[in-house]
């Protein structure tokens, strides 16, 4: 009989829930963790204080409360991995930054090539990613046998590991305390935090949004910064605008509290296995996203059995585990499986959505970014590539290649 | 001591006495025991010990509304965090406690796993009274449903089961069994609990077998008309310390007495808000538990059941609640004496029961809404909402129906709501024993600000344990609804998510493990080249290189390659080719639809000739290549790469019927029905003249890119003189049937040649130097025609075919898009590695970022020359053609130089032998 | 599970099915003629209502049809189903 360590306490205050008021500078459509990290940003980096967050439901109980907590940067191209470095470079430091505790866990993230396609792959991402400055290596089936020893390397498994490229500066956070987090210091610096509280509309002039409809009154706005994730594309068309985006189930799963058995994060985009082991011991696994569009935060059971099947085929411990808790969010993918950034048409609203699997673990990099072109009323240079016109010449940036789920 | 009663317990059987271990001490039970009543049985309280506190727990329910009795299993390969209360106890099980976090075994897990499929008209989820009724309503008038009933238990009944046969409840219990017996369209499934309910009518199920060979199943039900009869789950009360070992549910209490002959304590308290903990009071008394004081939190009490208690001796306190308890100081820490509104009592029982909350979690799965009934004092199902998915009805005490049991009809007193936020001491008042949060975690997450239920579960972790939220979750939101001053409906519960109960990884993935985790395909020559390495491309299997005996052993593969091109440039290789995709496409109007997919003109393709095309999505990135032929004026024969077989075929049949339904076309998959062997080198003429000796075969009869029907060594075959390594070479198609024969006597026909078989790798070797494009290789989805030096495939003449409007964008058309080029390295003999970025020559690679200009898509330590060569995608490529670059692997930089990307026979002179 | 009905084989799970996005966008009958706006929403932008939606399944696994279906994206009640993708 082992006694266990608890989680660190959470602060003694977290948010006050405010009452929307008649107008704001900014208002931040989508009380996740990109609209909350956004809002904190623009209080902190740009002194605009007099912003609202209109959350929905309640906040962050979106994509943010339902992601396996992910946060790596080594992704192919270079805008890809420039937001995404710049969020992990944020990571580092972010406990400091909102002093409060995010969990923040750098145990490193091994992303599994099985075949010979999938090794050409990953070196092309390792060596892309080591000129681009970030930690990236490339390890043989043996060296991740070593850092993994509960994965089977043998030639057993029907996918053999061929090999993996791993970063040791990625790894985990704790979802709620980050949200939470972002929620607080946001507050303390001016933020109003406005949960239960939908858009159902907005009021437009010329080539401004003047305002939103929500379910708690008209609220005038200066700019407006719509982060709602898989609701961006039915946002956006309230005001007339048609994205590029479909929304899709995404599901995970935890399983009870185990001993600690993994210390590493492990995807496999080829059989769909994306799992860590959380800090209180449950181990929390990613699915499938389901092909259809889909807003019942319900996915296909098909797919959790799929996704077992394969993740006892690399970790044959695990076939004794139990799955406690199945979920799905709803994610927005958009045709390259990279964000959207920037201006929507009109002079003063800015979107920012499409982030599929990946949002997470880019909360603090796309909030200073998001925060930044809302604020300058320009794109931010690591937010330029990611523009809405980018589908019109045809210049995408597509990470289909690198991880058709990038999580 | 025991504490066996001598008679009764429905659930076991006393002629077959079993053993198990405990902690590594024996523990004597009888078959039909959970852990948990053999546990109680022989008056062994301690079960688990709280996950941070340490805290003794013993068991404090029946079922699956136990919150903290979870048990390591050791036996039988082990299994982490099994609830005791529905374990069934078998010879040789060996079990251990554990503090809140299980622990997976090291050992394989060789249990079988069996998922079975079921379909039926009607589903009841529930075996009690009231599913039993809607099983027997449902079979009886619509004939001809097939009804499944399934039920979580050993035996049906419910409630039911657990009155005297001579009852109401018990009388109709046997009745509706004796006319379900009679219905053959009704079927019963025991033991299974249903875990998922996942909307049009599909459920999940987990059935345990305890005489098995595989020990559990799961059941994936597919029914027009889901009926829940799933029942109550029983609500405990809370004040100070109420985890002791010894408090328990007081209807859980009775039940050990009913069905496991276990008297759980020798003397008791009970407190209850409801009728039926009064009931549970009656039937611990006269099972031999003293039942010292029975506290009622209503304000009246009269009629038959009052009178049962006066009549038994027994003191019933109305308004009266409990405090607190005191437990032994021991290790088992059990409880020894409670703390009342009406004194203190020295007791080793306390039985609770808040009341029954309906078991809602299946009716939520698909998206059901709840509504709180203040005459159920619980969370029903709020039915039906417009525009829900109809598949599901609720009945009986799931539906907060409180008039189920026949008996207690006529005597029925309303339950009373009580939540007690302010219970006892809040650090010692547990919300989630399993996770051991309490009240005061649950007030401190208030004071930071939030009253979201679903914020509070994150904050406190209530709700989030092994039961999630079965036992103590409603009471939680009640606690948190008084602590807001909110209406509790208005607070509401989490979500409920699938399963309903824990299920394993490993019955999840049920057989789909090892080879059956993913289909294996292999060619049809397979048993004649099963003996070279594979290479997994998708879900085929296919021969990488065939190395030969030397006298150290088996070649390697480079020195295997490096014969193997030799072969096919010197003399002849054979390959299996037989894995290409190959669709057959008829009718009259195929010549459209090729021009409008290809990029390329297809249409004026004549009979006997095969053509190489480009496919590109609408995006103008290339998504396919290969050949077609035209086998007749309304039959044509395409290729496929290996991998891209079903989405080329998927995606022509997309285009065809939902954009061109008038085109009469037909397609069909070939790719199993032909298999193929490709003959190359330039000997590969004289192999296929042996095999064919009364065809001529000359270039001049025979010309490049012809096909000609012919039977080669006597089966009927179709020829090709297609060549994907720059040689002569002659494609064999034969039907699937024939493959080991023409594989046979090709390696026959050949051997005087020295006819050398030859795998994916020298295939890619060849093609490379050629500059042939390996879509998925060479490409990545980013790549146009013209990228890869293809526009002479890409047609000026046609108005339109897919991808041509994406080509004519400005950034399709940009100089310096990456464009396919060779390299070579500059020394001459340095290998360069696939992956390897390209960077400038000399560039500083200790300043980041260094600037990337491309990448390595494919090398070869080897071509015909001997010498490493590659082929890269290069921003503006095809104008650097000499540029010197570094080409970085793991910040190693090689000199390369740029050439074009054919490195072998320029001019195309050796297709012809 | 999501259960599509096809026209022709009746109700099965979407595991038997490709799912084809929205219905009734057609293939533009001029696309040389479009800006790069207008191919651009041809290829990229497709509806993604909170509601019902009519889309395009294919019985990939069974008959090979393409048929539309009327669904919505909240609940996954199915509508109306028929023959044709166009």
């Amino acid at each position: 009989m082992t006694v266990s360590e608890r989680l660190p306490d959470h602060p003694a205050f977290l948010w006050r829930e405010d009452e929307p008021k008649a107008s704001y500078d900014v208002v931040v459509v989508g009380g996740g963790g990109h609209g909350l990290a956004t809002a904190y940003y623009l209080a902190k980096n740009h002194g605009i204080t007099n912003v609202a967050v209109l959350e929905k439901g309640w906040l962050a109980g979106g994509n943010m409360a339902r992601n396996t907590t992910i946060i790596r940067s080594n992704y192919l191209w270079d805008e890809s991995a420039g937001i995404y470095e710049h969020s992990l470079r944020l990571w580092e430091t972010l406990e400091e930054e909102l002093d409060t505790q995010v969990m923040f866990s750098q145990r490193g993230v091994l992303n599994l090539a099985h075949n010979l396609s999938d090794a050409r792959e990953g070196k092309r991402r390792v060596n892309a990613n080591q000129l681009n400055g970030l930690d990236a290596q490339w390890l043989d089936a043996q060296e991740i046998g070593k850092l993994v020893p509960i994965l089977d390397v043998t030639d057993r498994p029907r996918h053999p590991v061929l090999g993996g490229t791993f970063q040791p500066r990625a790894g985990i956070a704790k979802h709620d305390y980050v949200a939470w987090g972002f929620a607080r210091a946001a507050q303390a610096l001016g933020v109003d935090i406005i949960q239960h509280c939908e858009v159902t509309g907005f009021q437009t002039s010329g080539d401004r949004v003047t305002g939103v409809s929500t379910t708690r009154g008209d609220i005038a706005l200066g700019r407006l910064a719509l982060s709602a994730a898989g609701h961006s594309g039915v946002l956006a068309g309230q005001l007339g605008v048609r994205l590029p985006l479909q929304s899709h189930p995404l599901q995970a799963l935890v399983s009870e509290l185990l001993e600690q058995v993994l210390d590493t994060v492990v995807m496999s985009n080829a059989v769909h296995v994306y799992v860590s082991q959380a800090h209180k011991g449950e181990l929390v696994m990613g699915a499938g996203v389901d092909a259809h569009v889909g807003y019942g935060q319900r996915g296909s059971f098909h797919v959790i059995e799929e996704q077992m099947a394969a993740a006892v085929e690399l970790f044959p411990i695990f076939a004794r585990a139990h799955v406690l808790r199945t979920w799905a969010g709803i994610v927005d993918v958009t045709p390259d499986a990279s964000p959207i950034i920037g201006h929507l048409p009109f002079d003063n609203a800015y979107v920012n959505c499409g982030w599929g699997t990946g949002g997470f673990k880019a909360t603090p990099g796309v909030g200073s970014v998001f925060a930044d072109t809302v604020a300058e009323e320009r794109p931010h240079p690591l937010a330029a590539p990611f523009a809405l016109d980018r589908f019109t010449t045809g210049r995408l940036i597509d990470e289909h290649g690198a991880a058709a789920v990038a999580h | 001591m025991s504490r066996r009663l001598t008679t009764g317990g429905s659930r076991i059987d006393r002629s077959r006495p079993v053993m198990i271990t405990v902690d590594g001490r024996e523990v004597a039970a009888y078959t039909g025991d959970t852990v948990a009543s053999a546990l109680l049985a022989a008056d062994h309280p301690l079960l688990s010990h709280g996950i941070y506190s340490g805290r003794p727990r013993g068991v404090m329910g029946v079922g699956v509304e136990d919150a903290c009795a979870y048990v390591q299993v050791l036996s039988g390969g082990g299994e982490p965090m099994v609830a005791a209360t529905t374990l069934e106890v078998h010879d040789g099980l060996a079990i251990e406690r554990i503090a809140g976090r299980g622990r997976l075994p090291s050992d394989d897990d060789t249990a079988r796993h069996d998922t079975l499929y079921s379909h039926a008209e009607v589903a009841v989820v529930g075996g009690g009274l009231a599913g039993l009724r809607a099983a027997v309503a449902a079979a009886e008038h619509a004939e001809g449903s097939r009804v499944l009933v399934l039920d979580d238990g050993p035996v049906l009944g419910g409630a039911a089961a657990d009155l005297p046969a001579d009852s109401a409840a018990g009388r109709e219990l046997r009745d509706l069994l004796a006319r379900l017996s009679g219905l053959d369209e009704v079927s019963v499934l025991s033991r299974t609990t249903v875990t998922g309910s996942h909307g049009h009518g599909r459920l999940v199920a987990l059935e345990q077998r305890p005489d098995g060979v595989a020990k559990r199943r799961l059941h994936h039900v597919q029914v027009d008309q889901v009926v829940l009869a799933t029942g109550t789950h029983e609500r405990p009360l809370v004040f100070s310390d109420n985890d002791r070992p010894g408090v328990m549910l007081a209807c859980a209490a009775a039940d050990y007495v009913t069905r496991y002959a276990v008297l759980p304590g020798e003397r008791a308290v009970v407190w209850t808000a409801h009728d039926a903990g009064l009931h549970a009071a009656v039937e611990l008394a006269d099972a031999g538990t003293e039942v010292v004081a029975v506290l009622d939190v209503r304000e009246t009490m009269a009629g038959p059941l009052a009178a049962a208690l006066v009549g038994r001796g027994i003191a019933l306190h109305l308004r009266a609640e409990v405090t607190g308890t005191d437990g032994s100081d021991d290790e088992t820490g059990r409880l020894t004496r409670v703390h009342t509104t009406v004194g203190t009592f020295d007791v080793d029982l306390l039985a609770i029961s808040g009341g029954a909350n309906p078991a809602v979690e299946l009716f939520s799965h698909p998206g059901g809404r709840t509504r709180w009934s203040e005459e159920v004092a619980g969370f029903v199902p709020d039915v039906p909402a417009a525009g829900q998915v109809g598949r599901e009805v609720v009945v009986g005490a799931a539906a907060g129906d409180l008039d189920v049991v026949p008996d207690w009809r006529e005597t029925l007193q309303p339950p009373a709501t009580v939540f007690r936020a302010d219970a006892g001491d809040p650090e010692l008042v547990f919300l989630d024993p399993h996770r051991d949060a309490t009240l005061a975690d649950l007030r401190r997450a208030h004071a930071a600000g939030l009253s979201s239920v679903e914020h509070v579960k994150r904050f406190t972790t209530i709700g989030t344990g092994a039961d999630q939220g079965r036992g103590f979750g409603v009471l939680a939101v009640g606690i948190l609804a008084q602590e807001l001053g909110r209406p509790i409906g208005e607070v509401g519960t989490t979500t409920y998510r699938p399963p309903y109960v824990p299920l394993s990884f490993g019955l999840l993935a049920g057989r789909n493990r090892g080879e059956l985790s993913d289909p294996v395909r292999v060619s049809q020559v397979h048993d004649r080249v099963s003996h070279a390495p594979m290479e997994d491309v998708g879900q085929w299997k296919r021969p990488w290189y065939f190395p030969g005996t030397t006298a150290d052993g088996l070649e390697e593969l480079d020195a295997s390659v490096a014969r193997e091109v030799r072969a096919v440039r010197t003399g002849v290789g054979m390959m299996d080719a037989s894995t290409l995709g190959k669709i057959l496409l008829q009718g009259s109007d195929v010549g459209v639809l090729l021009d409008r997919v290809y990029t390329n003109l297809f249409s004026t393709l004549k009979v006997g000739k095969v053509r190489y095309g480009v496919m590109c999505g609408p995006d103008g990135m290339v998504v396919d290549d290969g050949t077609t032929a035209r086998i007749s004026e309304t039959e044509w024969l395409m290729t496929t790469t290996t991998g891209n077989a079903a989405a080329v075929l998927d995606s022509l049949e997309e285009w065809h019927q939902t954009e061109w339904p008038g085109l009469d076309i037909t397609l069909t998959s070939v790719t199993d029905q032909w298999a193929v062997v490709a003959v190359a080198g330039p000997r590969s003429r004289d192999v296929v003249a042996a095999l064919a000796p009364q065809q001529d075969w000359s270039a001049a009869a025979f010309g490049f890119m012809d096909w000609r029907e012919a039977p080669v060594a006597g089966i009927p075959a179709r020829v090709m003189r297609i060549s994907f390594s720059g040689e002569l070479a002659f494609e064999l198609h034969v039907p699937s049937w024939y493959a080991a024969a023409l594989w046979d006597a090709v390696a026959e026909a050949g051997a005087p040649h020295g006819i050398t078989p030859y795998g994916t790798e020298t295939m890619h070797v060849l093609r490379a130097e050629k500059g042939f494009p390996i879509v998925g290789q060479d490409t990545d989805g980013t790549v146009t025609p013209h990228d890869l030096g293809m526009s002479w495939a890409v047609s000026r003449t046609k108005a339109d075919f897919m991808g041509m409007r994406s080509l004519a964008r400005d950034d399709a058309r940009r100089p310096d898009r990456r464009h396919l080029v060779g390299l070579v390295p500059l020394d001459g003999t340095s290998r360069i590695v696939e992956g390897a970025q390209l960077v400038a020559h000399g560039a500083d690679l200790t300043t980041f970022p260094v600037a990337m200009a491309g990448h390595v898509t494919s090398a070869y330590p080897a071509g015909h020359d001997g010498r490493p060569f590659a082929l890269a995608l290069l921003d503006g490529g095809r104008d650097r053609v000499g540029e010197v670059l570094d080409a970085v692997d793991d910040l190693v930089p090689l000199a390369v130089r740029v050439t074009g990307p054919v490195s072998y026979d320029e001019d195309g002179a050796r297709r012809d032998g | 599970m999501l259960r599509i009905p096809c026209p022709h084989c009746g109700e099965r799970d979407a595991t038997e099915f490709h799912y084809g996005g929205e219905a009734g966008v057609d293939y533009p009958s001029d696309p040389a003629a479009l800006t790069d706006g207008e191919w651009a929403a041809y290829l990229f932008v497709r509806g993604n209502p909170r509601g019902w939606f009519r889309e395009r399944w294919f019985h990939a696994a069974g008959c090979r049809l393409w048929f539309q279906v009327e669904r919505h994206t909240v609940t996954d009640e199915v509508r109306t189903v028929r023959e044709g993708a166009a």
